[in-house]
């Protein structure tokens, strides 16, 4: 990504490889620890980021797990991740009606979680959050589990985040698109608008935010089916909400609010005005990772 | 209705003009309250009936976490207020009721005892009591207009859909003209006592009192008739309204608070890990019971998830109860709003029905009972309930704290475990997560390939 600007400037091979090492010079790879890895070391982290399936395998998410873990980097927070050891939490099994899955892909998780004897869960995902935390201590899992937006609101309130504002967000406006699962469902409403606080943009709310926040359809294993028959799609409908906030930025906090509402501003063909970004994007740009 | 006041009438005339000693109105009146509230644990053993048919759902701790919901969502009417305006009127009517409750104690203990105003010698008390009842009593009037005004003429959009039959806005109609009448005739029965105590009274009624010169008649025997038929019909409607309610949607004037007393207090994303399951999975992921046959004398449950009225828990039936079919919760349904079939408002006012239609059958024959129809199915279609998104705006709304989202899932749970019939897009969803540990066919191997290249400016 770095090297791009690079192939267009249609300097000479010399020149080139100048700008390149100073560009080496200035990056570096990331090293994502996975648990096996740590253990080995006879280490433990201070906390396990569970990516979840879209995290992991989602495009347009995968630029948002890549972006938390730079955070984590850049701080120097001691984490891992499950890597090939993870599975899907069986949230949308158990919302589709497949209990029997979800325990299942629960117990399984439990046995590797309570085997690398897991205390502290940071996940970017609202969906594994709820069920995790929420869901899993019946089943023998208990882990002090917090999502990306309070996480990065108590780094930012700790200090450890400091503002940089080269990712110059002054003077734009941001619009927060409440997850189900974070606001109604466990009750953060604060944190995710205290990181775009920080950020010194102008936060504009919707017509329908907090715990009166309109869904964007994607909730209860939805992201998964057709819609039933109606006369709208519900990202639709919240879409155009927010785009009456003539917001440069929609930020998001989940993956699936994230596939929603960029399918939205694509429908609305209105790409070019107003982005969907993931709380942890927005903190990355801005620390310029 | 008109039945009601006229029969009253009729009652005190014959008291008045026959001269008839007082005894006999006391009998006449215990011999009323005798009948009402012998119907009204007809009502009511009918319903427990109904309740112990229903399942278990989960244990009443916390007590003090229930109180202190109570106080804010019923006293402190924090969830009707989330529409300030209809709110704070509603919000009227129910701290309304709550005083007035003691003036109606009041009268009844009168009627039985052939006192007059019995509490009248408690002092403060019985001053805050009847001024603050008598003022409520006029704006629950001017509440009542504005809701008969609202329903009737103005088109409020929650208070229609397929669920809203004319027999709901009937009800509706009903119920709010007899309260209306019920404060008509308090105000009446205030007015009355006011003129004929010109020179002392107990109690404050700063409504009445300006009122007095204007309703009550002046010679005294008009002035008795008036105070007798007004006092009749008050404390006859309180019978009537009494029984009423329990087959009406203004059962949550009983019902609402229970219901947010026993309030699921999880977060409301949470759903329940059913314990059948849970039992069978750990059997199979036990190498030593996995291939065992399965343990004789544990009775598995009757069926997984909820298919009819005896399938739901408690919690579920005294939910339906509740509803007060004001719409709040389909009015924010994302599904609804965007023109699909589900309506939160209309699952529980599915259930209610069905309870009624087939309890009985239930009770009488046992569980083995059927009369070919269920509540998914003949009253809830698969399309409804694959509409949600558990998104919860339902729940976070309804006045009366009704948990839509649960029960809706239970229904998927009896699809999908039962009879397999997850739409194919879901059943795809699931064969990824049992193949490869993820919702969508990418293998487990590629779990990582996210972190393979990523550069960072240090
Ligand atoms: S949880 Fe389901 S029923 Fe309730 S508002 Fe959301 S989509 Fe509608
Ligand atoms: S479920 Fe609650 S919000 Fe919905 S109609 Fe009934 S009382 Fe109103």
């Amino acid at each position: 990504m770095a090297f791009s600007p690079i192939c267009k400037t249609g300097l000479g091979t010399k020149h080139r490889n100048e700008i390149m090492n100073e560009k080496l010079s200035n990056t570096r790879k990331v090293e994502v620890p996975t648990m096996a890895q740590m253990v080995a070391k006879g280490e433990q982290p201070e906390v396990l980021f569970w990516v979840g399936c879209a995290g992991a395998f989602d495009d347009r998410y995968k630029a948002v797990t890549q972006a938390f873990v730079k955070i984590l980097t850049h701080i120097g927070i001691k984490y891992a991740v499950l890597g090939h050891e993870e599975s899907c939490t069986g949230d949308p099994a158990k919302r589709a009606g497949n209990e029997f899955l979800f325990q299942m892909q629960a117990m399984t998780n439990i046995e590797v979680l309570n085997g690398y004897n897991i205390k502290k869960i940071v996940t970017a995902c609202p969906h594994c959050f709820n069920t995790l935390k929420n869901e899993y201590p019946e089943l023998g899992g208990n882990y002090e589990v917090i999502h990306h937006s309070t996480f990065l609101q108590q780094l930012i309130n700790d200090g450890r985040i400091k503002f940089s504002g080269k990712g110059d967000f002054k003077g734009k406006k941001i619009t927060y698109h409440d997850s189900c699962y974070l606001g109604r469902g466990n009750n953060i409403y604060e944190a995710p608008r205290q990181v775009l606080e920080f950020l010194d943009a102008e936060l504009v709310e919707m017509k329908r935010c907090k715990s009166r926040g309109l869904c964007c359809g994607a909730g209860g294993a939805q992201m998964f089916k057709e819609a039933e028959p109606g006369n709208k799609e519900v990202n639709i409908e919240r879409i155009e909400e927010a785009l009456e906030t003539n917001s440069n930025v929609i930020a998001s906090a989940c993956p699936f609010c994230m596939t929603m509402l960029s399918d939205g501003v694509k429908a609305k063909e209105k790409e070019d005005v107003v982005k969907v970004k993931d709380l942890a994007e927005l903190i990355a740009e801005d620390q310029g990772l | 209705m008109i039945f009601i006041p006229f029969s009253t009438v009729v009652i005190t005339l014959t008291f008045t003009r026959l001269n008839v000693n007082m005894a006999v109105k006391q009998v006449s009146f215990i011999v009323i309250i005798l009948i009402a509230s012998g119907i009204f644990t007809f009502t009511i053993s009918r319903l427990v009936g109904f309740f112990k048919l229903t399942k278990p759902a989960y244990r009443i701790t916390d007590i003090s976490r229930r109180i202190k919901i109570l106080l804010s969502v019923a006293f402190g009417q924090t969830k009707i207020l989330r529409r300030p305006v209809v709110g704070i009127m509603h919000a009227l009517v129910y701290w309304g009721f709550m005083v007035i409750t003691v003036g109606t104690v009041e009268m009844i203990i009168d009627g039985v005892l052939d006192t007059e105003r019995v509490l009248s010698d408690t002092g403060f008390f019985y001053t805050l009591i009847t001024a603050s009842g008598d003022i409520l009593a006029v704006m629950i009037i001017g509440s009542c207009l504005v809701f008969l005004f609202r329903r009737h003429f103005i088109k409020v959009k929650r208070f229609n859909g397929i669920e809203m039959t004319k027999g709901s806005t009937i009800d509706a109609t009903i119920a709010l003209l007899m309260i209306l009448l019920l404060m008509v005739s308090l105000i009446g029965t205030n007015v009355g006592y006011l003129a004929q105590n010109p020179n002392g009274y107990a109690g404050m009624f700063p409504m009445s009192t300006l009122l007095v010169a204007f309703v009550a008649p002046k010679d005294l025997d008009s002035l008795y008739l008036f105070t007798e038929v007004n006092w009749w019909a008050h404390v006859m409607l309180v019978f009537i309204f009494a029984n009423a309610l329990p087959y009406s949607k203004h059962f949550h004037v009983f019902m609402s608070m229970p219901n947010v007393f026993l309030t699921r207090l999880e977060p409301l994303t949470k759903l329940s890990n059913m314990t059948s399951v849970t039992n069978e999975v750990k059997a199979m992921m036990n190498p030593e019971t996995a291939f065992a046959p399965q343990t004789e004398g544990i009775p598995g449950p009757s069926r997984f998830g909820v298919k009819d009225a005896e399938d739901v828990t408690w919690k579920n039936y005294l939910d339906s109860l509740t509803c007060t079919e004001c719409g709040r919760c389909t009015s924010v349904c994302p599904a609804n709003i965007t023109g699909k079939k589900l309506s939160p408002r209309k699952i529980f006012v599915d259930l209610r029905k069905r309870m009624s239609e087939k309890g009985p059958g239930l009770i009488k024959e046992g569980i083995g009972f059927s009369d070919s129809k269920s509540l998914l199915g003949d009253y809830i279609s698969a399309e409804e309930l694959w509409a949600c998104t558990t998104c919860n705006a339902c729940a976070m709304e309804c006045p009366v704290n009704i948990d839509h989202p649960s029960l809706i899932i239970d229904m998927r749970r009896y699809l999908v475990l039962e009879e397999s019939a997850a739409p194919a897009d879901l059943n795809n969803m699931f064969a990824n997560i049992e193949n490869n540990g993820a919702p969508w066919p990418f293998p487990q191997s590629a779990r990582l390939d996210w972190a393979q290249s990523i550069e960072m400016k240090s």
